[in-house]
């Protein structure tokens, strides 16, 4: 059994130190196309942190079976299993944001960090810390999407998870919202300034120069 | 550690495996929160009727949806041929389903719209104030966007003409593009254009520019979208026009 310490790593090191989407720059199509609202950025960490989470799991209970020769379809066999079943409950339990979230959800199928961790970390550890490992990942991504979801939301529309923050001009108030953060390649910008920013509090992830 | 040796059989043994034990969980899935989902899309539905009514600013919650629902909505079948009002053909009669079994159903000949056979019967909705005065029809429209099939509610005032509302609930546009048919401010602007010229010939339309003497009959195309714009183009000339409701909004049964 991994020590306490290794565990911490698994599941915290993503957040800042290896984030998925600020170092290893994966999963970048949803985190651009569904953070114009706080709300939908949150449902969409959730989906895909349960998702990465339990793929890695799984994949990890079963990794010395899995002959390597079709490794990555019976892979991509599992993560889509997971998507489907993250997209039915959503159906069932909240409609209106899986209706918001539209393609976005079985999109999680395509989406490289699910697929890198399986292959890069499950493939090669045991089922607990390949959990951790993939909660960690999820956390690391949903960081991202919080903090691009509440900048867009607060500035684009001056709200947060639809509570009015700063009230616009067209409903009387003195905030114009910022047309430029509700469109989706926004969030290019932000997670460049993001990258920027964990890059300087962390010099050792700036790649050397060739 | 199992052995490292790969055999054909192993292979294909554990793939099987795979497979018959994901298939179970997504079906289990599927299965179970089949009737959740059906509650779901029923209350989808109704919201939406309400929304074409304009009604929609009556009911925050669930529970008032349904119940504004029942006092002011009325579901009603047509012949779509005839424009007569006729009996549901069977129970839970849905006009979408219907259109997969031939005994209902009629080929759509020389047309755009994008779908092959549509329901001989359809649902409409009257929609009564205060006093069950029918202020407006809700007519189901569907027809072919860039992706797929779209659906929706074409809301007509009481004179079988004048548009209120257009609203789709169901597409698979792209978003921020083709998915803009369901922004608020596209939708705003079907607000009292006729469908029909002085004539009584279908006239409503989706332009880039719109001269002045045809400001009442068109509506703006959405940019970007060429294709879903001109679905919707389709989707109306033909649920207008001859072969769609044209003789139910011009028999206006419902004043009888």
């Amino acid at each position: 059994m991994a020590d306490t310490k290794e565990m911490k790593k698994a599941l915290f090191g993503p957040i800042i130190d290896s984030n998925p989407i600020a170092l290893h720059v994966l999963g970048i199509c949803s985190a651009l196309a569904i953070t114009t609202k706080l709300e939908t950025a949150l449902v969409m960490s959730l989906a895909l942190t349960s998702v990465v989470a339990f793929s890695n799991l799984f994949i990890s209970i079963i990794r010395n079976h899995i002959p390597s020769s079709v490794r990555i379809i019976v892979q991509m066999t599992i993560i889509a299993s997971l998507v489907i079943v993250v997209d039915q409950i959503l159906k069932a339990y909240s409609y209106e944001i899986s209706k918001q979230l539209s393609v976005f959800v079985g999109l999680i199928i395509t989406n490289c960090i699910v697929m890198g961790r399986a292959e890069a970390y499950a493939m090669k550890s045991p089922p607990m810390m390949s959990f951790l490992d993939g909660i960690g990942n999820g956390l690391g991504y949903s960081f991202i999407l919080i903090v691009i979801g509440t900048i867009k939301e607060l500035f684009g529309f001056g709200t947060i998870l639809g509570f009015e923050i700063l009230p616009l001009v067209q409903n009387g108030g003195f905030y114009q919202g910022n047309g430029l953060l509700i469109l989706p390649f926004s969030s290019f910008f932000l997670i460049g300034l993001m990258i920027w920013f964990i890059r300087t509090i962390r010099p050792e992830q700036v790649e050397p120069k060739e | 550690m199992s052995a490292k040796k790969e055999t054909l059989g192993k292979t294909i043994g554990v793939v099987v495996a795979v497979c018959l034990v994901c298939s179970i969980i997504v079906s289990g899935s599927a299965v179970g929160l089949r009737s959740l989902q059906e509650t779901n899309a029923a209350l989808d539905k109704k919201t939406n009727i309400l929304t074409a009514a304009g009604l929609i600013d009556l009911a925050s919650n669930n529970e008032q949806v349904a119940e504004v629902y029942s006092n002011r909505v009325e579901e009603k079948f047509i012949d779509i041929a005839t424009g007569q009002y006729v009996d549901e053909p069977f129970d839970d009669y849905d006009m979408y389903k219907a259109a997969n079994n031939p005994d209902y159903t009629v080929r759509v000949e020389n047309s755009n719209v994008g779908f092959q056979r549509r329901a001989t019967v359809a649902s409409v909705y009257h929609i009564k104030d205060e006093n069950g005065n029918i202020t407006r029809i809700v007519l189901p429209v569907h027809g072919s966007g860039l992706w797929d099939l779209m659906y929706g509610f074409l809301a007509v005032d009481n004179d079988g003409e004048t548009i209120r509302e257009l609203i789709y609930y169901q597409h698979k546009e792209t978003p921020g593009l083709g998915g803009e048919v369901q922004n608020p401010d596209w939708q705003a602007k079907w607000d009292g254009k006729k469908l029909y010229d002085d004539s009584g010939d279908v006239a409503i339309s989706v332009d880039k520019s719109i001269p002045d003497s045809r400001k009442q009959y068109a509506v703006d195309a959405l940019s970007g979208a060429t294709l879903t714009s001109n679905g919707v183009e389709n989707t109306l000339r033909y649920w207008a026009g001859e072969n769609g409701y044209k003789s139910y909004l011009t028999n206006q049964s419902w004043k009888s």
